[in-house]
């Protein structure tokens, strides 16, 4: 099953794309793995998800922990704190 | 008492204060208090010529919604109305609108403040800069002071 994976503002300028369907590995199981495998994958994504502790996460559109489980995401969305209001 | 469904609109158009608070209050007499926030772009001492707010569609609505119904739960509100604005914003304009509507004056302000802080940090809006000079502008960083702000709403 896909996944798809969203970006917003820096993240997304860095990575280079706003958003991507990919295949992830069954190894990968957290946010937090999540976060390590898409690190690798090149270096727009190194320097996006650098200081990965900064970067947030939201899964099917509901804020997460980096500890969260990831089985069943539909869309999970990586970006930097939020500054609205 | 009925149960208050809060209004929340994500538009890239500009709303109207006047017309926001009339909503909430026509045809009812019942209210005692109706507190509003506008938040607006600023200029910086001249040094911005406008912000752009790049949010999340979907999220956005959903996580205010959240935001908004705590704040139903926790205070007794006859009324409440988010809107947040997307896009490029120039100084002067408005960003974003609470209302809170209750009998009494505190539950308004409380729900009003609650909103605004939980906002900052949990609304999956991104500020970017424009700078007037034509430069480049960047991401405006989040502010640990926002994230205290929010904390202090926190119950056991």
């Amino acid at each position: 099953m896909s996944t798809k994976l969203i970006y917003f503002a820096w993240v997304r300028e860095r990575i280079g794309r706003p958003e991507e369907d990919v295949e992830l590995p069954a190894a990968i199981e957290t946010v937090a793995d999540l976060l390590r495998w898409l690190k690798s994958r090149g270096e727009e994504y190194e320097h996006a998800l650098q200081y990965p502790d900064v970067i947030r996460v939201a899964i099917n559109q509901e804020h997460v922990e980096h500890r969260e489980k990831i089985a069943g995401a539909r869309e999970i969305a990586l970006f930097p704190p939020m500054t609205g209001g | 008492m009925s149960a208050v469904v809060p209004v929340v609109r994500i538009q890239a158009e500009d709303f109207d204060v006047a017309a926001e608070i009339a909503r909430l209050t026509r045809g009812r007499n019942d209210i005692g208090a109706v507190v509003t926030f506008s938040g607006l772009c600023r200029d910086e001492q001249g040094r911005l010529s406008a912000l752009e707010l790049e949010h999340y569609p979907g999220m956005a609505e959903a996580e205010i919604s959240r935001i908004a119904g705590e704040a139903i739960e926790r205070w007794p509100l006859q009324g409440l109305t988010v809107i947040h604005r997307h896009g490029k914003i120039a100084p002067g304009e408005n960003i974003v609108l609470v209302v809170s509507a209750s009998a009494h004056r505190q539950a308004a302000f409380d729900a009003a403040n609650f909103l605004m802080d939980y906002l900052k940090s949990r609304a999956p809006f991104w500020k970017k800069e424009h700078h007037s000079d034509g430069s480049e502008g960047g991401w405006v960083d989040a502010k640990e002071a926002d994230d205290k702000a929010a904390s202090r709403w926190k119950r056991d």
